[in-house]
């Protein structure tokens, strides 16, 4: 008995489907979700896909957080449900207020669309529980808007709080400190800005992803 | 009464500013020098119907806080002034 996976569809998102495909892989189902519905359809997990939500116009994820799915992804994850923001997800879940910081234009004015080592920080997270503290994952990445800021307190509590879930090795964007992913409080929401929907296939590289995509399946299994 | 709004966002200090930096470091080669501390922000406009020129300003500083920046890397400034215009 596998739990279903809603992924958050805009317009704009490009990502979706293999959000699906790799939950799909892994044994789980996908099920799309419509940024316009109000409920989420009684799901166990929600992704909140790459892509540009509504154009990215006036921020990244600045206009996607008033979606009224997005209301309803807030309640869910306010009573301890996993949420999983990749890329332009992490975008949209850092302007509603589900995770600390934002996320700026890369170091370099570069848009990145490369394979990149991530490392894993700690396995208690929805998106963790499956890897070890210090596996180094090949993920790629794929964005404009990708460095990491936040203000020192947040940092020294990030940090405090064991909530950087994941690093870059070889930092490609200039994130504070590395980050490449970061949870909540209740450890159950989390953004990243590589993208493991796209490495669950060694066909496309890497399989890499499937361990982190396999963690959330884990939580609704 | 109808009152025009201008809304200049710009990157807060301490965050990078790529864009801005990028442009300063052309200046020199286009044969513009002593020109420094360039930053690119966004600009936004919009007429707003309000009964007096404190609600109109207090409408568009909720606006400018809730939606128009992300206040952990952008600042703004809101200025408003009376009749639908250019400002």
């Amino acid at each position: 008995m596998s739990g279903v996976v809603g992924v958050v569809v805009f317009p704009g998102s490009n990502c979706e489907m293999d959000c699906i495909e790799s939950v799909s892989r892994l044994g789980g189902e996908g099920r799309l979700l419509w940024h316009g519905d109000e409920d989420l359809g009684g799901v166990d997990a929600v992704i909140v896909p790459g892509g540009f939500a509504h154009g990215d116009y006036l921020r990244p994820g600045a206009i996607a957080r008033f979606s009224p799915a997005m209301n309803a992804v807030e309640r869910f994850a306010a009573a301890g449900g996993p949420v999983v923001g990749i890329c332009n997800g992490f975008q949209i879940l850092t302007e509603a207020g589900l995770l600390p910081g934002a996320l700026q234009k890369n170091r370099g004015l570069k848009f990145l669309c490369q394979p990149s080592m991530i490392r894993v920080e700690t396995s208690e997270s929805s998106l963790t529980s499956r890897a070890s503290t210090g596996d180094e994952l090949s993920i790629p990445i794929n964005h404009f808007e990708g460095n990491y800021t936040c203000d020192d307190e947040t940092l020294a509590r990030l940090n405090d709080e064991d909530r950087v879930v994941l690093r870059y090795v070889d930092n490609p964007n200039g994130s504070v400190d590395d980050i490449a992913g970061v949870c909540n409080e209740g450890r159950n929401v989390v953004g990243l800005m590589p993208h493991p929907e796209r490495a669950c296939n060694d066909l496309l590289g890497s399989s890499d992803g499937s361990v982190l995509l396999g963690s959330l399946l884990d939580m609704v299994a | 009464m109808k009152f025009t709004v201008l809304v200049d966002v710009r990157l807060r200090s301490g965050i990078a500013d790529p864009a801005g930096a990028t442009i300063e470091r052309a200046l020199p080669a286009l044969g513009y020098e002593g020109v420094s501390g360039v930053s690119v922000g966004k600009t936004i406009r919009f007429t707003i119907d309000a009964a007096d020129e404190q609600q109109a300003i207090s409408h568009s500083e909720d606006l400018r806080d809730s939606f128009l920046t992300n206040p952990v890397i952008e600042d703004a400034e809101v200025t408003v002034s009376p009749g639908a215009g250019d400002l």
